[in-house]
């Protein structure tokens, strides 16, 4: 230890400073959490189970999963073909591009939620039309699968495009040109390379699309047993002060959060690993483009 | 080495088959999606005359809800520029137990709701709560006010500026310290000349994701707000407001606000990522 003096602090400046963070960590994050369970077993584990068992419970856990299973491959189609068309080729307007794929990162959830009222609502471009053909779309399941749809656009392509761009298509073209079709690249060839970002933009673009509260907010109508999400049905509860209820649903979804975060932990490990493994095979691929594509990942993170 | 990845890239590669089908599936899903529907809120606003538009966007009420939604946004976003580099500091240069699992829960307000998290923080810092109960006795109110609002946004921005500095700092060449500290240089004045340079355009990049998104942030807010007119009412909570009074124009013309001034601020984080990836490019 002694001789990396010159690049360290003391040991009270280290002791002090892992203290003060170790606590701000606590008291941000740690309690919070805690919190979610401790309400929701306020009343005791019969009364926790009893509200998850609730009807109006079941339905809201039903639309959220509907709504992630609907959303999540949607977003990643366009993930993939996004990263395709933005990795692979080069073409004028390709940096624009980009940027407008992250557009729906930057704008507010409300906001998102509105304008598929104006488009959809009684009062917006295709209401009369839908009223006339009696389809509903906003207050009902497509507005809040498209809503969804909107704030988890980006998660799958801002993970694969810096990553594709890494990778190059060195691989691709040799495929291509030993006879391989276009699919059969894809699947054999580009897939196995793009894996782990794959399942991180999966796991990310989930957990956003079954917690998503303020944009779903806007266009479900809040009508109980139909149109209520599990976040709104936490909101219903709390705001009837049921609060052991609305904490008994939100810890479902704080348990999807820590699961989250324990997939994508090991999914940045096994990459990680990955990666090493193939620095250490091919002069080809350059060290630094993979420190890129690291470096990348923990930048989409952030994104989110 | 970003030199060669660009020149590599530049090449034309039409060899590969798809480019057509991709690009297409791209821009039509984005249009769909993304483009179309927002273009709504700009037709929208355009059946207000500019006076409509103008009382709608300056009403009281709403330049509370700036003044509110921008104040404690940027006070969120400064506390997390000093707790997040501390943070990442720590995760960095020191070994201590449990570091992997500390690690892994900077990314909690990514990965819980919002909802939750905001029913949550309302729990812990309310007159009963576990925080709360010690505080109420002191007349600390941290919740049902602005303080609440900070609080909230604190909570949503730990990641963004944590995970920005962290890699950087990672990178960041020991040997650059140990000849300042050969030179005879502090180990203060090594952070502050050597260290902190070279990491402070991550820590802008972070302290404008953060503030971004807290602008917009809605789910946790509400519930710790108290929303009062005037007092603790933020600018998404003012759109759903008017919503709920059928009042569509109105709301289109502040979501238009917000809208302009998100996307500001995308070009600006953009900007300063160029600029960070050119420093940190220079650099190595």
């Amino acid at each position: 230890m002694t001789k990396h003096t010159s690049t360290t602090e003391p040991a009270w400046v280290r002791f002090s400073l892992i203290t003060l963070a170790l606590t701000f960590m606590f008291l941000f994050l740690v309690l919070p959490l805690a919190t979610v369970f401790a309400e929701a077993l306020r009343k005791g584990f019969g009364a926790y189970f009893e509200a998850l068992q609730e009807p109006d419970a079941w339905s809201a856990i039903r639309l959220t999963f509907i709504t992630a299973l609907i959303a999540v491959p949607l977003n990643l189609v366009f993930g993939v073909a996004a990263a395709w068309a933005i990795a692979k080729y080069e073409f004028t307007g390709k940096a624009f591009l980009t940027t407008l794929v992250d557009l729906p990162f930057s704008v507010s959830p409300v906001v998102a939620g509105l304008i598929y009222v104006l488009m959809f609502g009684a009062q917006g471009w295709f209401g009369p039309w839908l009223q006339a053909h009696d389809i509903k779309i906003v207050f009902a399941v497509p507005g809040i699968v498209l809503a969804t749809v909107f704030v988890t656009f980006p998660f799958i392509a801002r993970e694969l495009i810096p990553l594709m761009q890494a990778q190059g298509s060195d691989e691709e073209q040799a495929a291509i040109v030993l006879g391989a079709t276009g699919w059969q690249t894809f699947w054999r060839v580009t897939l196995p390379n793009i894996k782990w970002g794959l399942i991180y933009g999966v796991i990310l673009c989930n957990a956003r699309a079954m917690g998503e509260f303020g944009a779903v907010s806007v266009v479900s109508g809040h009508i109980r047993g139909q149109t209520n999400t599990m976040p709104l049905h936490v909101e219903i509860l709390y705001n009837e002060y049921q609060s052991a209820a609305a904490f008994a649903v939100a810890s479902l979804l704080a348990l999807l959060a820590l699961v989250t975060l324990v997939i994508k932990s090991v999914v940045e490990w096994r990459h990680e690993q990955a990666m090493k493994t193939v620095t250490e095979a091919p002069p080809e691929r350059p060290e630094d483009s993979l420190n890129s594509s690291m470096a990348s990942i923990s930048q989409e993170v952030i994104q989110s | 080495m970003t030199h060669l990845l660009s020149t590599v890239g530049r090449k034309p590669q039409r060899v590969l088959p798809g480019f057509n089908l991709t690009l297409g599936y791209t821009v039509l899903y984005l249009s769909l999606i993304v483009l179309i529907p927002l273009s709504a809120l700009v037709f929208k606003t355009f059946t207000l005359t500019w006076d409509q538009f103008w009382a709608a966007v300056t009403g009281p009420r709403v330049m509370a809800s700036y003044r509110l939604t921008f104040g404690a946004s940027l006070i969120a976003a400064l506390v997390n520029v000093v707790f997040g580099l501390l943070v990442a500091w720590v995760l960095v240069r020191y070994d201590f137990f449990g570091k992997k699992v500390v690690d892994a829960l900077v990314d909690l307000p990514f990965a819980l709701p919002t909802a939750v998290a905001g029913i949550s923080l309302t729990a812990l810092l309310a007159g009963n709560g576990w925080i709360g109960q010690y505080l109420e006795p002191l007349g600390i109110q941290l919740a049902f006010n602005p303080n609440g609002v900070v609080i909230a946004l604190i909570f949503i921005g730990l990641p963004f500026v944590v995970r920005t500095v962290q890699p950087v700092l990672e990178d960041t060449e020991k040997e650059l310290e140990e000849a300042a500290s050969c030179l005879g240089a502090t180990r203060w004045q090594t952070f502050t000349r050597v260290i902190f340079p070279s990491i402070a355009p991550a820590l802008l990049t972070g302290f404008a994701m953060a503030f971004a998104r807290a602008i917009g942030e809605y789910g946790s807010v509400i519930f710790i707000a108290g929303n009062m007119p005037m007092v603790s009412e933020i600018t998404p909570l003012i759109i759903i407001g008017k919503l709920e009074q059928y009042d569509y124009a109105g709301a289109t013309a502040v979501a238009l606000v917000m809208l302009v001034i998100s996307f500001m601020l995308l070009l600006v984080i953009n900007a300063l990522q160029t600029w960070q990836r050119r420093r940190t490019g220079a650099s190595s």
